[in-house]
């Protein structure tokens, strides 16, 4: 098949479609934090991936506001709140993943198998 | 064919936010993977500007990229050491990780793009005025949102002091 042909209908589908390129570019973000989240062994790594994942989803809230209800504020106003709540997330999260690591010398996650006692 | 400013742009934002993520994941030095990480955020404050979204933008670069990125640097400098390689990964949970991550990708990508969505007749162009967002943020009418905006303090209070009896010397 052509190359130029396929680039054509590409055009032409997210010229239809303008909201699509986003919305790939947000799945493709969210799943590399999947990956990422199953493979990394340590627990500052997998944090980094949920960072990765929030991310995806705000963008999806933003550009589904912005093409669907340019009028409203709902979508902006939500990754707002999703900012914020991240923000304390990562900062309990490392508060507790320094804690694991001044009580064992190692974060990651096949070392970290006892909890208090 | 007409390629516009903004359409090149949005490929050099695509390509900074897509290399980004994937090397943060895949990338074997800790630092590193922060700093394709920031790579990352900032594309999406570039994605954000580009959809007229100042405000939002500023937020994601002072947020992330200000507050929580150099959260994960003093902490990967804290509790490894520099240079330090993170372990090669089993083979067989790479395998798991890249069908588990592909169907799902296949999925959500097959069920967004045949999906047909009732596009608004003409899309704002214009920012948001800040005065728009403050007073939405600061009323208990319709569209406007001072409890979550409160029930957001409180919780930050809540992570302020959880932070520091967590992390405070015993």
């Amino acid at each position: 098949m052509d190359i130029s042909l396929v680039i054509g209908l590409v055009v032409d589908y997210f010229s239809k479609n303008p909201m699509a390129p986003y919305l790939i570019v947000s799945t493709i973000m969210f799943f590399a934090g999947v990956y990422g989240f199953i493979t990394r062994h340590n627990l500052l790594a997998m944090l980094m991936s949920l960072e990765l994942i929030l991310n995806a989803v705000n963008i999806n809230f933003v550009v589904f506001n912005r093409f669907l209800y340019p009028g409203q504020m709902e979508g902006m106003f939500f990754s707002i709140f999703a900012i914020g709540v991240a923000a304390a997330e990562t900062a309990v999260g490392i508060a507790i993943i320094i804690n694991v690591f001044r009580s064992g010398k190692k974060i990651e996650t096949s070392e970290v198998n006892t909890m208090k006692y | 064919m007409e390629i516009t400013a903004s359409q090149i742009i949005f490929c050099i934002l695509s390509a900074l936010i897509v290399g980004g993520s994937i090397m943060t994941v895949v990338s074997r030095n800790i630092l590193r993977a922060a700093t394709y990480l920031l790579l990352a955020l900032i594309g999406t404050a570039g994605y954000y500007v580009l959809l007229n979204y100042h405000f939002l933008a500023g937020i994601q670069i002072s947020v992330y990229v200000g507050g929580i990125l150099v959260l994960f640097v003093f902490s990967i400098f804290l509790t490894s050491q520099v240079g330090e390689k993170m372990p090669k990964v089993s083979w067989s949970k790479t395998v798991f990780a890249i069908i588990a991550s592909l169907l799902g990708a296949g999925l959500c990508l097959f069920v967004l793009l045949t999906q047909s969505y009732p596009y608004a007749e003409q899309v704002a162009q214009t920012e948001i005025s800040m005065q728009a967002i403050g007073l939405s943020l600061m009323g208990t009418e319709r569209f406007q949102y001072l409890l979550p905006f409160e029930a957001i303090s409180i919780l930050l209070l809540a992570c302020i002091i959880a932070g520091i009896l967590i992390a405070r010397k015993k």
